[in-house]
């Protein structure tokens, strides 16, 4: 418990700037649970530090699960059971040994659809914080005010930090998730279908603050929209039935896609 | 004429078919049924209010004063008893009384309810222990409440009680200190009697809450401890209070058990005091349920009888519908700050 404190507040405490986006590498990664024998199969990638990756597929072709594994989420789920192995850095954090919710804290997760808690905007925000320790009301402004302001929404909300978060338009509840997720300072952002409930308007918006963030955060985003995986990501994977089918550079799967199967989903030929 | 529905039939003028005409039975026969369901409701409020109110305007020597000077008396003798008037039983300790036996009722009965609550949503598995559990909660609500009162006197003031005289209190025995009827044991039992409401409602309220707000909470790095704590307790709130104020108000309305656990017709002292340990309870006290039965029973005054009983009820009805009332409009407040999250 104190060591998992003193590595939040050090955390807390390291500046934007010198931080260091760790790489991800997934080997050998197979997943099931009872009802769906093998939801995932053989994945293996190799995530780089920084910039965004997209996964793309069908409905119900893993790429949720497998955003899900990186912060070990699938745990939830009763009878889950991984086998293979993922590497956040240098560490294996797929071993019964890893400490879920400090893996929690280095990962963080944005859901398809917005779900602050029902509590103020400042305490949605300051909710991870506070778990981690930070107690002193001073810090914790500061927190809020850079995470807000990091997720482009500090401008809105500023003059009602202590209205419920529930008076906010799907669009500002999603930056807000996205504070939230970035206020426990995390290196790595899932984001699960981000803007999919979202009108055109907050799904730029959007988009735009994922641009922003890929300098400081490896960023994995799963999208049904392939426009969209086009214009934020870096990399792009294609997944069916379970398996990654194509990973490369979202310029080449977009223009030159070395399989068949990528080249019919993208263009639309798909199923 | 033959139609689709069969033949039709004219009546008063009308052309009727016999499936209008079931439903048009049906819906006459259920509307008076709650219209009657209704009637029952008001005539017993209604009856109450003509007595009472009769009670409170007319009854008393004072016959020259207006009717709010005679209200003010009458309602003073009401509360702290007069011979002429009241048979010398009066109201005020035994609104005292309920509510302290209330209070403590509910500081062991909420946080019970709500940790029973928690485990069956939260963290047990469901199997069969679960579903014994539920089960054996379910039934508890439908046991008589007087069985309460007779399990609270055998367990709490003769088991319990007597064993705490023995260890505690064996200077003063063969007088009981706690192995007699009292505070401590009557709210006991009311607790236990309430304590399926509770579990109920509390578990409701968790169970209805969306899967995406521990999502949430889990991918922030909360354990579950934090996340039932810090976000989904808060968030059922408006349920475990309903729960707890439905609690409130059956312990205000009940009689049976007390009588067995600690309610007396006369209590000397009230429960509470000044002096430490300010709140009394090993001590008898008086109940607003037991007072009317009381006085249905034994009033002997020349006032006439009915006037009196229906006034007291009146008062009693009075607390329990503040009561709800609180509970409506707390609910409420707390509705409309999570109101995606409560449900209804």
């Amino acid at each position: 418990m104190q060591d998992r404190d003193a590595l939040i507040l050090a955390s807390a405490y390291r500046s934007q700037r010198d931080r260091v986006a760790p790489s991800l590498r997934v080997r050998d990664l197979s997943l099931s649970y009872p009802g769906a024998r093998h939801a995932l199969q053989d994945i293996n990638l190799d995530i780089a530090a920084g910039g965004v990756t997209s996964v793309i597929g069908p409905s119900g072709c893993g790429k949720s699960t497998l955003l899900r594994c990186f912060n070990r989420m699938n745990d939830t789920i009763e009878g889950c059971r991984y086998n293979g192995s993922i590497e956040l850095g240098d560490t294996n954090i797929l071993t019964p040994a890893t400490d879920v919710t400090l893996l929690r804290r280095r990962v963080g997760m944005v859901f398809q659809r917005p779900n602050p808690f029902p509590k103020s905007i400042f305490d949605n925000v300051a909710y991870g914080p506070r778990i981690g320790g930070l107690r002193r009301k001073r810090q914790l402004d500061e927190v809020v005010e850079s995470a807000l302001r990091a997720a482009a929404l500090w401008d809105e909300v500023k003059d009602r930090l202590t209205d419920s978060a529930m008076s906010l338009s799907m669009g500002q509840q999603q930056r807000l998730i996205i504070a939230r997720a970035i206020a426990v300072d995390p290196e790595v952002l899932l984001l699960d279908e981000p803007a999919s409930s979202l009108d055109p308007i907050s799904t730029l918006k959007i988009e735009e603050l994922i641009y922003e963030l890929k300098h400081s955060y490896t960023i994995l985003i799963v999208t049904h929209n392939m426009q969209q995986a086009a214009r934020v990501s870096d990399w792009t994977a294609f997944m069916n039935a379970g398996k990654v089918v194509e990973f490369d550079t979202t310029d080449r799967i977009f223009t030159n896609p070395a399989r068949q199967a990528t080249e019919d989903y993208i263009t639309g030929r798909y199923g | 004429m033959t139609t689709l529905v069969g033949h039709t039939h004219t009546l008063l003028g009308r052309e009727i078919t016999w499936a209008r005409l079931r439903s048009a039975v049906m819906i006459w026969l259920t509307a008076s049924m709650v219209t009657l369901s209704l009637l029952a409701v008001v005539g017993l409020l209604a009856f109450l209010l003509w007595f009472g109110a009769q009670w409170f305007l007319y009854q008393g020597p004072d016959t020259a004063g207006s009717a709010l000077s005679r209200f003010a008396t009458n309602f003073q003798s009401l509360l702290y008893g007069s011979r002429d008037v009241t048979g010398s039983s009066a109201m005020l300790p035994a609104i005292v009384g309920t509510a302290v036996m209330i209070l403590l009722m509910t500081v062991i009965v909420a946080p019970l309810g709500i940790v029973v609550a928690i485990y069956l949503r939260e963290y047990a598995r469901e199997s069969w222990y679960t579903d014994l559990v539920r089960i054996g909660v379910q039934n508890l609500a439908g046991v008589p409440s007087v069985i309460y009162g007779v399990f609270g006197l055998g367990f709490f003031v003769y088991s319990v009680g007597g064993r705490l005289d023995e260890l505690f209190f064996a200077d003063t025995l063969p007088r009981p200190t706690f192995g007699t009827p009292g505070l401590l044991w009557a709210s006991l039992t009311l607790a236990i009697l309430t304590l399926p409401v509770v579990i109920v409602s509390a578990e409701e309220g968790l169970a209805r809450l969306p899967r995406s707000l521990r999502e949430g909470s889990y991918a922030l790095g909360a354990t579950r401890a934090e996340t039932i704590f810090k976000v989904l307790l808060p968030a059922a709130a408006p349920s475990v209070l309903t729960g707890v104020i439905l609690a409130i108000a059956r312990a205000a309305g009940e009689v049976a058990p007390l009588m067995l656990v600690g309610v007396v017709k006369y209590a000397p002292t009230l429960p509470v005091s000044a002096q430490a340990p300010f709140i009394h309870l090993e001590q008898k006290f008086m109940h607003l349920g037991f007072l009317v039965y009381d006085l249905t029973l034994h009033a002997n005054t020349p006032s006439g009888r009915l006037g009196l009983i229906c006034a007291t009820s009146l008062v009693l009805v009075l607390v329990v519908v503040l009561l709800n009332l609180t509970a409506i409009l707390l609910r409420k407040r707390l509705r409309d700050r999570y109101r995606d999250f409560s449900g209804v």
